[in-house]
C-alpha cells in the first residue's frame, strides 16, 4: 500500500494496529479513529476559514480599488490572527431582555450547520467523511438548521430590527431553496444517485454536468446565493436600512461565528457548485494521487467562491417584493420547466451519441425561449407603465 | 464503518462542539462589566418604544405555506430522479405530470395575486 | 447491539421531554423550539433504523418547513408571547386515566407478540433502496396512483391556503 495513493487508509491502518496493539476492542478502536478523523478535518476547515477573511478582505479591497490588509505579514496575510483576538478579548454584551439561551445558541448554531456539510463532502479520491446515500438532502437539512439559526438569533435580541431582518431574510432562503432544490435534482436525474462520491465519479474524464446542464448549474449559483444570503440578495443586513439585520445585537466572538459562518457556507457552496457541475476533485492524475485531488478540490472551490464575491460587490441589492417576484414567477417555473426538459430528454437520448449535444442543445433552448418570454413580458410591463410628467416650470 | 449515520452523528456532535470552544475562551478572557446603557437594545440611537417582538404581516406565513407545499413536492420527485435511468418512458411521464400539476397550482396561485408582496 | 440501543435511549428521552416542554412551555417560541428538538430526535431514530432518505426528509420537511412556519403563525397572530392563563383545564384527571390505560394495553398487547426481542434483517449494502423506492412509486403495479394523488392532494392545499388567505384580506 502506498501513502500517495491513499494516505487516509495508510495513516487509519497503522493507528489502527497500534491501538488494537494497546488491547482495545475493534469497534472502539474505530469510533476514536473516527473521532480523529473528524477533529482533523473540522479544524482544517476552521483554519481555512480563518484564511478566508484574509481572501475575502483582500479581493473585496481590490473590486474596491483599495489595497485591502497589507500590513501584518507579508501581504497582510496575518491580518486574521489580531482580528480574532480583537474578537475574543471584546467584552461579551447581551441586551436588555433577550432570551439567553436561545440567543447564545444561535451563533453556535449557525456556524455548526455549516461544518456538518463538511461530514459529506468529496475532498479528493479516496478522501471524504461519509458516502451517505442522501448527501445532496443531508446538505438541504444543514441549510434549514441555518435557517432555524437565523430565526432565533433575530428573535432573542429582543430588537426590531433583528427581527424584521431575520424575518426577511428566511423569507428568501425558504423561497430560494425550492429552485435549488430542483437543481439539485439535475445532477441526480444525471447520475442516478443523491451521494456526491458517485456524482463526482461519474464527471471524471472532464465529463462534466456543466456542459450537460448549463443552466442547471446557472440555477444553482443564483439560489446558492439567495440561501447564503449574501449581495444581491443581503435583505438581512441591509446596513443602511436596518443596521445588519439579525446579529445587530451580537458582539465579540458570536458576531465572529456568525461572520465565520458566512465566509465558510460561500466557500463550501463554492465547493458544491464544483462537485455537482464541474467534476470536484478530478482533474489530470488526481484519482491516483489523492493530495492533487485535495488541491484541484480547493482551486476550483476557490473559484466558485471568487464568482460569488464578484456578484457581491458588483450588484446593488434588492428590494423584498422584486426578489420574492424573481423567486416565485421566474426561477421556480424555470427551474421546473428545465427538470421536465432534462428528464424527458434524458430518458429518449439514453445511451445514443446524440446524448451530450442533445442536453446542451435543450438547456440552450430552454434558455433562449425564457430570454424571449422576459423580453416579451418587460417590454409589456415598460408600456404599462406610464412615463412620470415633467414638472411645469412657472 | 457500516454505518455511515454513526460517523455522521459524532461528526453533529463535534461540528456543536468546536464553536463554543472559542465562546467559552471569550467568556473566560474578557472584561465583564454591565451596565443598563450599555445593554440597551440599539435601535440607530432612538430609544426602543413599546415590544420588540411586533407582529408581522400575513404575507410572510402565506409565502411559507406556499413553500411548504413545493417542499414536499420535490421530497416526491427525488426518489423518482433516482431511478429515473431504470424508468420505462411512461413512468417519466407520470412524473412530469406529477409537476405539472403543482404547476397548475403555482399558475392559480399566481393569477389570485397570492404571490404579490403587498 | 448495545451501542444502538443507547443511542435509542437517547433520543427516546430527548422526545419525551421535548414533547413535555412543548405543551408545559408558557412562551410560544419556546414551545415551537423544543418541538423541534423533538422533531429531531425522531430524525435520529430513523437514522439508527437505517432509514436514511426519512432522516433527511423528517429534518428538511418538520424542521425546515413546518416549524419555520409555525414560528410564523405564532408571529402573526399573538402580539403576547406569555400566556399567563391555566395551563391544565378540569377534566385531566380524566384523561391521564385513559393515557395510562392506553399505554398499559399497548405494553400488554406488544409483551404478548413474540417478535419484539428480533433484531430487523440488515438491508444488503449492495441494495439502492432510494431507486426501489422510486421505482415502486412509478410502478403501475404498485404506488403509481397514491403519487399521482399525492399531487392532487397538494394541489388542494395550495388552493385551499390561496383561498384561506383571500379570504383575510
Amino acid at each position: 500500500m502506498n501513502f500517495l495513493s491513499d494516505p487516509i487508509k495508510v495513516i487509519s491502518t497503522w493507528l489502527t494496529s497500534l491501538l488494537t496493539g494497546w488491547g482495545l476492542s475493534a469497534g472502539l478502536t474505530s469510533v476514536l479513529l473516527s473521532l480523529v478523523g473528524i477533529v482533523l478535518m473540522i479544524t482544517a476547515v476552521m483554519v481555512l476559514d480563518i484564511m478566508l477573511v484574509w481572501v475575502e478582505r483582500k479581493v473585496v479591497a481590490r473590486f474596491q480599488g483599495r489595497l485591502g490588509p497589507n500590513r501584518v505579514g507579508p501581504y497582510g496575510l496575518f491580518q486574521p490572527f489580531p482580528d480574532i483576538i480583537k474578537l475574543i478579548i471584546k467584552e461579551d454584551i447581551t441586551p436588555d431582555g433577550a432570551d439567553k439561551l436561545v440567543y447564545n445558541m444561535a451563533p453556535i448554531i449557525s456556524l455548526g450547520s455549516v461544518i456538518f456539510l463538511w461530514a459529506v463532502v468529496p475532498i479528493a479520491a479516496r478522501i471524504y467523511g461519509a458516502d451517505l446515500n442522501v448527501a445532496l438532502l443531508y446538505m438541504v437539512a444543514a441549510g434549514s438548521l441555518g435557517t432555524l439559526s437565523i430565526i432565533m438569533a433575530g428573535w432573542a435580541s429582543n430588537n426590531k430590527y433583528a427581527l424584521l431582518g431575520a424575518f426577511r431574510q428566511v423569507a428568501a432562503m425558504i423561497s430560494f431553496e425550492i429552485p435549488m432544490v430542483v437543481a439539485l435534482l439535475i445532477p441526480t436525474i444525471l447520475t442516478g444517485s443523491l451521494s456526491l462520491q458517485v456524482i463526482t465519479d461519474k464527471q471524471s474524464g472532464g465529463n462534466w454536468f456543466f456542459l450537460l446542464s448549463p443552466l442547471g448549474a446557472l440555477l444553482f449559483l443564483v439560489s446558492a446565493i439567495a440561501e447564503l444570503g449574501r449581495s444581491p440578495f443581503d435583505l438581512n443586513e441591509g446596513e443602511s436600512e436596518i443596521v445588519s439585520g439579525y446579529h445587530i445585537e451580537y458582539t465579540g466572538m458570536k458576531f465572529g461565528l456568525f461572520y465565520a459562518g458566512e465566509l465558510l457556507h460561500a466557500f463550501t457552496f463554492g465547493g458544491f457548485l464544483s462537485i455537482l457541475f464541474f467534476g470536484g476533485w478530478h482533474g489530470p492524475a488526481a484519482s491516483t494521487y489523492p493530495l492533487l485531488g485535495v488541491f484541484y478540490f480547493v482551486v476550483k472551490a476557490m473559484i466558485g467562491y471568487w464568482v460569488i464575491m464578484w456578484i457581491k460587490y458588483t450588484v446593488p441589492r434588492i428590494r423584498i417584493d422584486h426578489m420574492l417576484m424573481f423567486n416565485w414567477k421566474f426561477l421556480t417555473p424555470l427551474a421546473f420547466a428545465l427538470l421536465i426538459v432534462t428528464a424527458v430528454t434524458n430518458s429518449l437520448l439514453k445511451g445514443s451519441s446524440f446524448y451530450m449535444p442533445g442536453m446542451f442543445l435543450s438547456n440552450f433552448l430552454l434558455g433562449w425561449i425564457t430570454i424571449e418570454i422576459m423580453r416579451f413580458s418587460s417590454r409589456k410591463q415598460r408600456l404599462a407603465v406610464k412615463a412620470p410628467e415633467p414638472a411645469v416650470q412657472h | 464503518m457500516q454505518n455511515p449515520w454513526i460517523y455522521v452523528g459524532l461528526f453533529l456532535l463535534i461540528g456543536i462542539i468546536i464553536p463554543i470552544i472559542p465562546i467559552a475562551f471569550s467568556a473566560l478572557i474578557a472584561p465583564k462589566k454591565p451596565n443598563p446603557i450599555k445593554q440597551s437594545t440599539y435601535e440607530c440611537g432612538i430609544e426602543t418604544v413599546g415590544v420588540s417582538q411586533v407582529q408581522l404581516k400575513a404575507q410572510y406565513y402565506i409565502f411559507a405555506l406556499v413553500f411548504l407545499i413545493f417542499d414536499v413536492e420535490t421530497v416526491f420527485l427525488f426518489p423518482w430522479a433516482v431511478s429515473l435511468n431504470a424508468l420505462p418512458f411512461f413512468a417519466v411521464a407520470e412524473g412530469v405530470l406529477f409537476i405539472l400539476i403543482l404547476m397548475a397550482g403555482l399558475v392559480f396561485a399566481w393569477r389570485k395575486g397570492m404571490l404579490e408582496w403587498v | 447491539m448495545a451501542a444502538s440501543q443507547i443511542i435509542f435511549i437517547f433520543s427516546a428521552a430527548l422526545i419525551i421531554a421535548s414533547a413535555v416542554m412543548v405543551v408545559s412551555s408558557r412562551n410560544l417560541i419556546h414551545a415551537a423550539l423544543w418541538l423541534i428538538a423533538a422533531l429531531f430526535g425522531v430524525a435520529i431514530l430513523y437514522a439508527v433504523l437505517d432509514a436514511g432518505f426519512l432522516a433527511v426528509v423528517q429534518v428538511v420537511v418538520y424542521i425546515g418547513a413546518i416549524a419555520i412556519m409555525f414560528i410564523f403563525a405564532v408571529m402573526l397572530t399573538h402580539r403576547d408571547m406569555r400566556d399567563s392563563g391555566v395551563q391544565v383545564n378540569p377534566g385531566w384527571p380524566l384523561a391521564a386515566v385513559l393515557s395510562l390505560l392506553t399505554f398499559g394495553g399497548l405494553f400488554a398487547i406488544l409483551s404478548k407478540w413474540n417478535g419484539l426481542g428480533n433484531l430487523p434483517a440488515p438491508i444488503p449494502g449492495t441494495t439502492n433502496t432510494l431507486a426501489q423506492l422510486g421505482l415502486a412509486l412509478t410502478s403501475p403495479d404498485a404506488y403509481v396512483l397514491p403519487f399521482e394523488v399525492a399531487s392532487v392532494l397538494l394541489l388542494a392545499a395550495l388552493i385551499g391556503s390561496v383561498y384561506v388567505a383571500m379570504n383575510k384580506k
